[in-house]
């Protein structure tokens, strides 16, 4: 079977900095992938390059066997138009660490502009099924409350019903839980892996909370100096690492 | 001395010529909110020889004096087939060169705005046009409302000089009054009294209308 997404020998850099190198990587549809690593070895790169926030510097990403940055002129690969990127990009959704809401919309407004003004729902079903996705989130008591007036906890949850109703083919979380208060993070992991158990939307969770990657990925995926280093089963990551550096890496976690 | 019968008497000429330079102060405020946005944007298109061309007319309208670009509306272009009322030419030569400085304006509110906002808007699939009217003016726009606001009183104080391209308002007026009557005292008295009156509630305008639009932030 094909693959829903694929990376091939992609690669970035920033001027000498070379982040990302001809990293290769395959995901299915619905499959959750979990990526760790340590800070600075290309993470968020990896997942910006998919969400076109950040172009790559060589190899081609595809979605569902379409290439995300190039498209075919003539039998060649030439680099992507906009229109072609937005085509291919209410495929992908993300969800930041630093939340990134709307400051000027309430809660409810953050969650169905997108709907109304890109999808083109109209107005009393973008508001019924954001109202939903609010509920699945536990916020549905906050729909007129302005993003400043809500805890971390809550904005981000705000953020992903605002992603979700989007209805992507795979979801980003970039550390979701980083920039949280300790007490705060785990109503935010209960309600990412409340979606996770939904099935069908695939996911690239990229976290530093071991425990949480090992419930719900189906693989995890070890990054170190932009480079996959290692790849399994969460079993097999944490209870079997064989590479040296992942072994030191979980080790330094294990000792905190 | 002062004399309220003479006073009583011009008044309505000077309140007549007011009203053209409310008007025009107005008009060449919202013609330069307009094209302030616009070159605002203009100066930040991927087009790098269309936002160098703006940011070029920016420095150019600024560096050169208002008088002139006045004087070359009225009576410059002309010459080549365009002739402009005084009123018109005063509107498109205030309200230009105010532009410019108004982009600037626009553009420290834009430049306030977070990346995280550009690249929320992105992740959600906003195509350029909603980004811009639906995510970042509504942010950029009400916390420079206050400078905004400040530039129609300087406006309002420029007005006097769109007298050189002959139109008739309300500094001109009191001189011409002046003039004809061998009393300055009271015309230009009244013209000074006239612009604070208007100038002081309209800062205080301003800083209500700031209040309530930023209630939310
Ligand atoms: N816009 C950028 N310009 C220059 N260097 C960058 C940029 N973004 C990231 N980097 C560098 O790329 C490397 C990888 O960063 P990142 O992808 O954020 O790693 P991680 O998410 O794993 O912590 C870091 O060394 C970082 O400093
Ligand atoms: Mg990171």
């Amino acid at each position: 079977m094909k693959p829903m997404f694929s990376y091939k020998k992609v690669s970035k850099s920033y001027d000498e900095l070379e982040v990302l190198k001809e990293v290769d990587l395959d995901i299915e549809q619905g499959e959750k992938v979990a990526l760790i690593g340590p800070s600075g070895s290309g993470k968020t790169t990896f997942a910006r390059l998919l969400m076109t926030l950040e172009e790559p510097t060589s190899g081609v990403i595809e979605v569902d066997g379409e290439p995300l940055w190039h498209e075919k002129k003539n039998g060649t690969l030439v680099k992507a138009s906009e229109k072609h990127l937005r085509s291919m990009r209410g495929n992908i959704g993300m969800v930041f660490q630093h939340f990134h809401l709307f400051k000027h919309m309430t809660v409810l407004q953050n969650v169905m502009e997108a709907p109304v003004t890109v999808l083109g729902f109209s107005k009393d079903k973008a508001m019924e099924l954001s109202k939903s996705m609010l509920d699945k989130v536990g916020l549905a008591d906050k729909l007129e409350e302005y993003p400043a007036n809500l805890s971390g906890g809550q904005k981000q949850r705000v953020a992903i019903a605002r992603a979700l109703v989007m209805k992507p083919k795979i979801m980003i979380f970039d550390e979701p839980t980083s920039a949280l208060d300790p007490e705060l993070v785990g109503e935010v992991l209960e309600v990412i892996k409340e979606i996770a158990k939904e099935g069908d939307m695939a996911m690239l969770l990229i976290t530093h909370e071991m425990d949480f990657a090992r419930d719900i990925a189906d693989r995890v995926v070890f990054f170190d100096e932009g480079k996959i280093v290692e790849q399994g089963s969460p079993e097999k990551i944490f209870n079997q690492p064989e590479t040296p550096r992942l072994q030191a890496f979980l080790d330094r976690f294990n000792s905190r | 001395m002062w004399d309220w019968n003479f006073t009583i008497s011009i008044l309505p000429e000077i309140l007549s010529a007011l009203k053209i330079t409310v008007l025009a102060t107005v008009t060449s405020f919202f013609f330069a909110l307009i094209l302030g946005l616009i070159l605002t944007m203009l100066s930040r298109v991927r087009i790098k020889s269309i936002a160098m061309i703006t940011r070029k007319f920016i420095d150019f309208v600024r560096n050169t004096p208002l008088l002139v670009q006045l004087y070359f509306i009225f009576y410059v272009f002309p010459q080549y087939g365009v002739a402009l009322e005084p009123f018109t030419a005063g509107v498109i030569g205030l309200g230009m060169h105010y532009s410019t400085y108004l982009s600037e304006v626009y553009r420290g509110g834009i430049e306030a705005i977070p990346e995280g906002q550009w690249e929320a808007a992105k992740a959600l699939n906003f195509d350029r046009a909603n980004t811009w009217t639906k995510i970042i003016l509504p942010q950029a726009i009400p916390p420079i409302i206050p400078v905004l606001g400040n530039y129609l009183i300087v406006m309002f104080k420029e007005t006097p000089l769109l007298s050189a391209i002959t139109l008739v308002e309300i500094l001109q007026t009191a001189k011409t009054i002046g003039a004809n009557s061998f009393r300055y005292l009271e015309a230009f008295t009244i013209v000074g009294v006239l612009f604070l009156l208007l100038s002081y509630p309209s800062s205080r305008l301003i800083r209500s209308l700031e209040l309530r639009l930023n209630k939310n932030r």
